[in-house]
């Protein structure tokens, strides 16, 4: 271990011995494809081949003019083969599995969308598969499982702790220190330990550096603000990174649940309820009380349903070179019915963080101004939480029916 | 040596259960600070860590009773928990708590030496062990590094994976504990797995201490506190 992967005071390798041979072969491989310009080249290949990469930047006319102010722009994540900016990071990890020749794949997973990535990879690939996720989040995105399974994926509900995705990973950790001869552990966010952020940021990239040619190419002139939601941090980064040395204002969007004042919710840097800790491998703000004990969050989006955050974030937040906001449970079902109404695009609960988080400023611009959202997911796969959240009658009558039926 | 968790079932149950290992012969105990995400520990320590926090093991009430174990039992004691309980409460002042209520060091699974130099000056400013470990994935230069910021004894994983599993007492152990004897100037503890007689004597000639870990919250869940002595008493090799 030399380079720790430090981010201010953030970031590092807090790992159990047993690991340490397994993250020095993994930081060798990362770095060798790294400086290798053919690695890259051999990813974007294969990113246009198999998941339609580069994903479009659509201009929402209709959006744009209902709020009258900036000129707002979709970078389309969710055309991405899976339906998530997820899969940029998966394919990437897949060839560095390959360059390894390990042949087993393990993944955390929280809404299903890197599990359902991770589970396309490792068929494609030809590698074993084996995917913990929350019980909860089992109940939340069952259609998610459904898919993992077909794909030749072993989904194991994880029933310690809080039952989400920071359980999920505890797990999934537990399984690679017995068989990290074989496997590899493929993180599904810019979080965990060293090179886990670094390099899911830079999968990742490839959504920022696409956004930054097509805007120049569309508009002519840099954005203005690009917002983008905040689970662990991976497709934030993703968009961030194309605008890095620009004067474009980057803007998270975190869970804000209930209400930040309720309590229940997972806003880690746009909230003064976390405070810098160490789990999970590595160290950042965490929500958790002061006795060092992680915290229950919420989220109607499991992706967003995290104690922790990128630790590269972190330090964005501390030198103020990102601002982080949070979004409410209601105003993001309010920001994906209006998105769904006028643009007819459906985002994921995760994406429409963001789109609430940016609708809220968008009338405070003016027309010249341009900003654009980072579209991370599609929400089809949402459809029984947002029925739900929109009480529609047609959608209860019809699960009961089909429930009638299965009973008969 | 023996390990409970603080606060699980009980702290009264922890009690008793110290009783019985020093009555029954044990000579070292490594007091668990339950954490909320023990990313080491197997099914067994991670429901007694889970529990005992549901039941209220708060950092401060697994101190006072530290100290009143350690003031009552004439053995030495070790904390052993995860990072983020001495980082909250601040390395140095962690330390300083430590030795002030009478412990002889702690064992921390997730500050691997590069992360944990803070920690270590700390304890060793206050004659405290900050036990490092090796596992049999660890290269014999690396072994040499731990060894050279090692105190107390070297904890020597006896497998790959988390605790609670069964270990296989074979060769390749053998090969593993004769590198680690080669590394270290210091005593060796050999842990995870252990959990008969059997085990016990085949560790004998190699290893200086055997840590017994989830066997015993299992003799205790499944057959209540007091089998925790006669568990303890039969896993002595006959002399
Ligand atoms: C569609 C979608 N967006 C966002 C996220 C949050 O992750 P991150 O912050 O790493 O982008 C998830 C995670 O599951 C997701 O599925």
């Amino acid at each position: 271990m030399k380079h720790r992967g430090y981010y201010g005071s953030f970031g590092g390798a807090f790992l159990p011995e047993i690991l340490i041979p397994t993250f020095d072969e993994l930081v060798a491989a990362y770095e060798n494809a790294r400086n290798d310009p053919a690695f890259w080249n051999q990813y974007q290949q294969l990113m246009a081949e198999y998941s339609g990469r580069p994903t479009p930047l659509t201009f929402a006319a209709n959006l744009t003019r209902h709020f009258g102010g900036a000129k707002i722009y979709i970078k389309r994540e969710d055309l991405n083969h899976t339906g998530a900016h997820k899969a940029n990071n998966v394919m990437g990890q897949g060839l560095l599995v390959q360059k390894m020749g390990k042949k087993r794949v393990i993944a955390e997973t929280g809404a299903g969308q890197h599990g359902a990535a991770c589970a396309t990879m490792a068929a494609k690939f030809g590698f074993d598969c084996t995917i913990y996720m929350g019980e909860k989040d089992v109940m939340r995105q069952r259609p998610n499982v459904f898919w993992m399974e077909q794909l030749g994926a072993q989904v194991v509900p994880v029933t310690d702790g809080t039952k989400i995705l920071k359980d999920a990973i505890n797990q999934t950790f537990r399984d690679w220190v017995t068989h990290m001869d074989t496997t590899h552990y493929v993180l599904g966010t810019a979080c965990g330990p060293h090179p886990f952020p670094e390099m899911v940021a830079w999968f990742q990239s490839i959504i920022g550096k696409e956004a930054r040619q097509q805007i120049l190419e569309q508009e002519g002139r840099l954005p203005h603000k690009v917002y983008a939601c905040v689970g662990g941090g991976s497709n934030a980064l993703g968009l961030f990174s194309g605008f890095m040395d620009d004067p474009v204002d980057l803007v998270g969007v975190e869970a804000g649940g209930k209400g930040i004042d309720t309590g229940q919710h997972a806003a880690r840097l746009s909230s003064e309820d976390a405070s810098p800790g160490i789990a999970q491998g590595y160290k950042t703000f965490f929500l958790q009380d002061n006795d060092g004990q992680m915290k229950e969050t919420h989220s109607i989006s499991a992706g967003l349903d995290y104690v922790g955050v990128s630790p590269i974030l972190a330090h964005m937040h501390e030198i103020k070179k990102a601002r982080f906001e949070s979004a409410t449970d209601t105003e993001v079902v309010d920001a994906l019915k209006l998105t769904i109404k006028t643009e007819g695009i459906i985002p994921a609960l995760e994406s429409a963080h963001a789109f609430a988080g940016a609708f809220r400023e968008a009338s405070d611009l003016s027309g010249d101004q341009i900003i654009i959202i980072n579209q991370s997911g599609r929400g089809d796969k949402d459809i029984f939480t947002v029925a739900e959240a929109l009480n529609d009658p047609e959608w209860k009558t019809f699960i009961q029916k089909k429930a009638a039926q299965y009973h008969a | 040596m023996t390990h409970i968790v603080m606060g699980y079932p009980s702290f009264d149950d922890c009690h008793d259960m110290v009783r019985q290992m020093v009555a029954a012969g044990v000579d070292l105990m490594e007091l668990q600070i339950p954490f909320s995400e023990p990313m080491a520990d197997g099914p067994v320590i991670l429901k007694a860590n889970q529990s005992a926090l549901e039941r209220g093991a708060t950092v401060a009430r697994c101190l006072t009773f530290a100290k009143d174990m350690a003031a009552r039992y004439p053995i030495p004691f070790l904390f052993m928990t995860y990072a983020n309980i001495p980082y909250r409460y601040g390395m140095a002042a962690f330390a300083k708590t430590t030795a002030d209520i009478g412990l002889h060091g702690a064992i921390v699974p997730d500050l691997p030496m590069e992360e944990g130099a803070d920690y270590i000056e700390a304890m060793h400013d206050n004659n405290l062990s900050a036990i490092q470990m090796f596992s049999p994935n660890t290269s014999d230069t690396r072994m040499e590094q731990i060894a050279d910021v090692s105190s107390g004894f070297i904890y020597c994983l006896a497998r790959k994976g988390v605790t609670g599993e069964d270990t296989k007492f074979s060769p390749d152990l053998v090969r593993y504990l004769s590198r680690c004897r080669n590394a270290a100037s210091v005593p060796l503890a050999v842990g995870f797995g252990i959990k008969d007689r059997a085990d016990m004597n085949f560790l004998k000639a190699m290893a200086d201490i055997a840590v017994i870990g989830s066997q015993t919250i299992r003799v205790m869940e499944e057959h209540g506190v007091n089998a925790v002595r006669e568990f303890i008493q039969d896993l002595f090799p006959a002399a």
